[in-house]
């Protein structure tokens, strides 16, 4: 155990005790931070495993369910323990040593490369692994395998909003300001994002603009827990997020609340974007989203009233950006930001809430299959030229932009696809859309490498599973939705037999041929990753760890070491060429699959406050497990009663890809024609079995939220997801 | 290459390019359009937020020229077709030449009715002071000539005439709406409705006179006045034209083209007449009907594209939802709104003998909503004075969705599922007051109980407040209820609670 922090050593920004804690603090406690959400809370860790949430500018000393009951997972008797390997999938796992694990990964990655060349490995990251992992796959991919096959879960979560700011700012970091920024601002837009369920501690962000008299308007299909403290709803109908921005945008020019001056000395392109614009006025929008006229105009009012007063600020989550369209909706409400004269205003703009623990951190460092570290592209060949000077290797050896993750998926097992593939920190059988066939693709493998701390159902489907540290086991930073740098500490020791992913990547690194270059020590590459990023628009190069500690985060870019890290972004201009922000003319048309009369009902998917992405953790917290045990189907009474579904009753949804099954919750705060199930259930009960897999033609985003499905009575009660059958390798093992 | 005319670039013909073009990327079809009016295209829906001065004239082009270009589609702006030579398959144009087609496509659009009254013209043309408001020149041709107008006269009640008065009450000028009839907009709107819009727009500063038939135009001592069948002078500076539109069917006539109110046309949009003729927008009648609104035109242009370009799609008409485009007068108005055969009895409305109509009026705010059901379906509406509901009515009304088992909920929305606030004092010990933390209102009374005397205090034993915090006035006024309810009592000790 290493004490970390003494009370008084640290600057004001730095995490304070919340006074409030009633339990006596052990001397052993390391400050840290969540290991589920952007938000990523401060807390404190002490050798009982007991938490205490920090008095941190996210969450300000508090917490939600997950958070509290982080630690749980750290005894865990679920956790594995020794890597296993099976010869065959319809055989049971065998446990073996370290050394043979990694030689059959590394046997089968050659074996693979050697008869389909070096694409024919692919590896999957996750946007939970920590920057110095993300970075350390994205090198092992492109230097020691080769490959060019290499995306990351982070496309089903960010990638739309982050192609949308790139092209609109020259950069895509989620949240241009600090988080106390938007506590202090008079009015906001949020599009697409439950964060009363999904990030709890954030919404008294949120609530404090609301009780000082702001704004706080939600888009969404349901009343959720964020709609019933909003101060306005804008109820739309599932996949018509854009029509219902351009439809606002429309509002801003024809009832005057442009920023003309803005708009002129700032930005470029707004002609074209008013003449798609021009084509939605409200009463059109209307008709479309199901949202009133009077709303919109509302809504356009309240932001044009928190521009004149403290700030106005456009947000999107999921819900606008996991669509088929995701890049250009949010390019829609970047564009009314930006008409608003928003973007660089203080305590305005517009801002993207990232999902994932280092949903953020975890999309600059490589391990996108379109780029190299410091969110630099691949395709660019001075980036290339750098990154391959930082690894020592000749910038023609590094391969070019490969598939994004859906794509790479279905091309396993087709002519040149992946035959072998390494995932860490990601469960891609649950997460993915149309996730019957990616269990099915996954089948067609020759081999199959998951690096996960528990028997996820991706692991289960493995040839080979390695068992890596988790979250307090581990050093490493993250970056938070903020775009602030923190250090995840290490609190307790992972039990024996586990490695850290790092380790495993070194590992297999020198059975591949590469002895040097691949250290296990999270610092040693968090300073590679800093020359890595050198100049490049997520630039780390100024952020050490000591600051780190020191300044409580520090946010990039941060060039020096001397200089501070840049909080607030856009001030006195944008990172484009001409330093203007680009307007992007986007329209609007049908979601992929609208219902008709096989499938008459929309189903839309996301998250609840119990759960955590797909489960492979939060599912095995026994109090979270309890209280959210399986997948409920939130459907409208009226619904309800047309489909003769009860209450309680168990019910399957089924769209043209698969079905699903989960328990029917009747409530009215769902429109009519819509239901929505949550996806952190793998087996029968993942709904990504359902969704589409219709991808963005700019991000390559799924729309998860949108699809046609029916609904169908189980008449036969069928067994709950039962976790045991996960572990059936216990058996071969004792 | 197949060479498609399209002859007109309103709404439907600019629309359908875009279309076509779309389903077309690699430019195959060889594309000529033409267009009468000397502007591009502009969006004939917002010429009332230019009337109102919101919009200036450049603002409602929705096609820049560099489109065009791009899209190599041959633009021919101020030109029009004359004649169509169906045997040849070519078309005669105002510049004078011929050029050839494979499809050719109407989409004329209409022209304004400009009634039969002395002295409303001069010659051909209309008289001084008399305007017509269709295209944006028209509106550029009132907008010069406000100077000097105090008074306007728009002439007609129906949608458009609403509309140019309320964009006209918006420069200032003092508007009186003439209407023939006894009520405002008749054809979507019932008697009661049409007597709380006219009530709205007198509170908008737009006056309103029914049943009032022109006879004549002419001038009183140098004030040009329409004067009514009765003898009534009404002074009016400017008199706008409001009278409906007409399709503008000439060329298709004169081709031997099957044309009734419009050119009658297959679910195709090919004229039932030549095969090689099309007709959208305005110009076109299908099943009987033609339609005056933007919405069905755009929907025949998305189909006819995909028609022409070997696509599946056909056309089954379209559902009219009129919706009135003023910031302040908030009207929809949908299918049948008057229904003769409206039931009295709960038992006729299960066996679908009539019509279900649910109706509130509440005249002193202007709100008047009216719904007709039958089936189980909404086939008419009306939604006046900011229904909240207005979206959800509207989309039920479009897909022929099931109607609510409540009806309420089509007229006021929440009230069926409205949570009624509850005193936290009365909250059950089972309920729920954390939702992120699952800590019940029992949890914290037995929190209080155990000593807690503040929110502070319950946060730290059972989490409760920690999450999103919304619940902290909840846990607060339990921990009021329950010091109010207990002395206090220095000597219990503070406890932690297993959460």
């Amino acid at each position: 155990m290493q004490l970390i922090y003494r009370a008084g050593n640290t600057a004001d920004v730095r995490g304070k005790r919340v006074p409030h804690t009633i339990a006596t603090m052990p001397v052993e406690t390391v400050e840290t931070h969540c290991p589920y959400c952007a938000l990523q809370c401060g807390m404190a860790l002490d050798s009982q495993s007991q938490i205490t949430p920090l008095d941190f500018p996210t969450n300000r000393g508090g917490l939600c369910q997950k958070g509290w009951t982080a630690a749980e997972l750290l005894g865990s008797g679920q956790r594995l323990t020794t890597p296993l390997v099976r010869e065959r999938r319809s055989a049971s796992f065998r446990p073996v040593d370290w050394d043979t694990a990694l030689e059959v990964v590394s046997r089968g990655m050659r074996a693979a490369q050697n008869d389909h060349g070096p694409d024919a490995v692919a590896v999957f990251g996750g946007g939970g692994l920590t920057n110095e992992k993300a970075y350390q796959l994205g090198k092992f991919a492109r230097t020691v395998l080769r490959t060019s096959s290499i995306d990351y879960n982070g496309r089903y979560c960010m990638s739309s909003a982050a192609a949308a700011a790139n092209r609109a700012f020259g950069i895509d970091r989620g949240l241009p300001f600090p988080v106390i920024d938007l506590a202090a601002t008079g009015a906001v837009l949020l599009m697409g994002g439950n964060v009363a369920e999904t990030m709890p501690p954030f919404m008294q962000h949120l609530l404090a603009v609301r009780d000082r008299g702001g704004a706080l308007i939600v888009a969404d299909p349901r009343r959720t827990a964020t709609v019933e403290a909003a101060t306005s709803h804008l109820a739309l109908t599932p996949g018509t997020d854009l029509e219902l921005a351009l439809g606002l945008l429309h509002i801003a020019v024809v009832d005057g609340y442009v920023d003309h001056r803005y708009v002129a000395d700032r930005t470029a392109g707004f002609d074209d974007v008013w003449r798609v614009a021009t084509q939605w006025w409200p009463e059109r929008v209307e008709r479309v989203t199901g949202v009133p006229v009077a709303s919109q105009r509302a809504a356009v009012r309240a932001l044009a009233a928190g521009r004149e007063g403290r700030g106005a600020v456009v947000l999107t989550a999921r819900g606008a950006e996991q669509h088929g369209n995701g890049t250009d909706t949010v390019t829609g409400l970047i564009n009314l930001s930006l008409a608003l004269g928003l973007p660089g205003r203080p305590r305005s703009g517009y801002g993207c809430l990232t999902g994932q623990g280092n949903g953020q951190g975890g999309r600059e460092h490589g391990q996108k299959a379109d780029q190299l570290p410091g969110y630099r592209k691949i395709d660019d060949p001075l980036a290339r030229e750098h990154v391959a000077a930082v690894w020592g290797v000749h910038p023609s050896a590094l391969p070019g932009p490969g598939p994004s993750a859906y794509e790479l998926i279905e091309r396993i097992g087709t002519g040149d696809g992946p035959r072998s593939l390494l995932v860490h920190g990601s469960n891609l059988a649950v997460s993915s859309p149309r996730s019957g066939r990616v269990v099915e693709r996954l089948g067609s493998l020759d081999q199959l490498v998951v690096c996960d701390p528990f028997m996820s159902e991706t692991a289960a489907l493995a040839d080979v599973v390695l068992p890596v540290t988790q979250w307090a086991e581990e050093e490493g930073t993250v970056t938070n939705l903020e775009g602030r740098v923190l250090r995840r500490r290490r609190a307790a020791s992972p039990p024996p037999g586990v490695r850290t992913d790092l380790e495993v990547l070194s590992g297999l690194a020198a059975r591949l041929g590469h002895e040097t270059g691949f250290p296990s020590d999270p610092r040693a590459i968090f300073d590679e990753l800093r020359r890595a990023s050198a100049g490049g628009v997520a630039d780390y190069s100024g952020i050490t760890w000591e600051r780190i500690d020191t300044e409580g985060g520090v946010f990039w870019p941060c060039r020096s070491e001397h200089g501070p890290g840049q909080a607030r972004l856009f001030a006195d201009g944008f990172p484009t060429p001409d330093g203007r922000a680009r307007f992007v003319a986007v329209d609007a048309g049908p979601a992929a699959e609208d219902v008709d009369d096989e499938y008459p009902v929309y189903l839309t998917t996301g998250r609840i406050a119990q759960h955590y992405q797909s489960g492979t953790q939060t599912r095995r917290v026994p109090v979270l497990a309890a209280a959210a045990s399986e997948p409920r189907v939130e459907m409208h009474p009226d619904l309800a009663t047309s489909s003769g579904v009860r209450d309680g009753e168990r019910v399957r949804l089924v769209s043209r890809r698969g079905s699903a099954s989960g328990t029917a919750r009747v409530t009215a705060s769902i429109r009519p024609d819509t239901v929505f199930m949550p996806f952190h259930w793998g087996g029968e009960q993942a709904v990504n079995r359902v969704t589409n897999p219709a991808l963005d033609p700019t991000s390559r985003m799924p729309e998860f939220k949108v699809c046609a499905v029916r609904i169908e009575r189980e008449s036969v009660d069928v067994r709950p997801h039962d976790v045991r059958a996960e572990f059936a390798w216990e058996g071969e093992m004792s | 290459m197949t060479r498609i005319l399209v002859a007109g670039h309103g709404m439907a013909g600019s629309r359908f390019v875009q279309e076509l073009r779309a389903r077309d990327p690699e430019q195959q079809l060889d594309v000529t359009v033409f267009g009468a009016e000397r502007d591009g295209a502009y969006n004939r829906v917002l010429l009332s937020s230019v009337l109102a001065g919101s919009l200036a004239p450049a603002d409602v082009e929705m096609i820049p020229s560099a489109w065009y270009a791009a899209e190599d589609v041959d633009l021919r702006l101020g030109v029009s077709v004359e004649s169509i030579d169906r045997g040849r398959q070519r078309v005669w144009t105002s510049q004078g030449e011929y050029i050839g087609y494979d499809h050719l496509v109407l989409a004329t659009g209409s022209q304004p009715v400009v009634p039969d009254i002395d002295g409303i013209l001069a010659g051909d043309e209309l008289a001084s002071g008399v305007a017509v408001f269709r295209t944006l020149q028209d509106c550029r041709d009132i907008l010069d000539c406000l100077d000097g107008v105090h008074r306007a006269v728009v002439l007609g009640g129906g949608l458009l005439g609403v509309e140019a008065a309320r964009g006209l009450a918006g420069r200032g000028v003092e508007v009186e709406v003439m209407h023939a009839v006894d009520r405002l907009m008749e054809r979507q709107l019932d008697a009661e409705a049409g007597q709380i819009l006219a009530g709205t727009l007198r509170s908008r500063h737009v006056q309103v006179r029914l049943d009032a038939r022109a006879r004549s135009v002419g001038e009183v001592a140098g004030q040009r006045v329409v004067v009514l069948d009765d003898g009534t002078y009404v002074a009016a500076d400017l008199l706008i034209i409001a009278c409906g539109v007409r399709p503008d069917t000439g060329l298709a006539r004169a081709a031997g083209l099957d044309v009734d109110r419009g050119v009658v046309v297959d679910d195709q949009l090919t004229s039932v007449t030549d095969r090689r003729v099309h007709a959208i927008g305005e110009c076109a009648q299908y099943g009987g009907e033609t339609y005056g609104l933007v919405a069905p035109a755009w929907e025949q242009a998305t189909v006819l594209a995909d028609v022409l370009t070997g696509g599946g799609a056909s056309y089954d008409g379209s559902r009219l939802v009129t919706r009135l485009k003023a910031a302040d007068v908030d009207l929809a108005a949908m299918g049948e709104t008057d229904p003769e055969d409206a039931v009295d009895a709960p038992a006729d409305a299960r066996q679908g003998g009539g019509a279900e109509v649910l109706r509130f009026a509440d005249p002193a705010r202007g709100v008047y909503q009216k719904i007709v059901i039958r089936d189980q379906r909404i086939t008419g509406a009306i939604m006046l004075g900011g229904a909240e509901t207005v979206g959800t009515v509207t989309q039920l009304f479009d897909r022929a969705g099931t109607v609510p088992a409540d009806r309420r909920a089509l007229i006021f929305p929440g009230i069926v599922d409205a949570v009624s606030a509850v005193d936290p004092a009365e909250l059950g010990d089972t309920e729920l007051v954390c939702r992120c933390n699952g800590v019940s209102a029992g949890d914290v009374r037995h929190a209080c109980a155990s000593g807690a005397a503040t929110v502070a205090d319950v946060a730290g034993c059972t989490r409760a407040t920690t999450g999103c915090g919304s619940c902290r006035e909840t846990v607060a006024a339990l921990v009021a209820t329950a010091a109010s309810e207990q002395p206090d009592d220095p000597g219990l000790e503070l406890v932690e609670v297993p959460a």
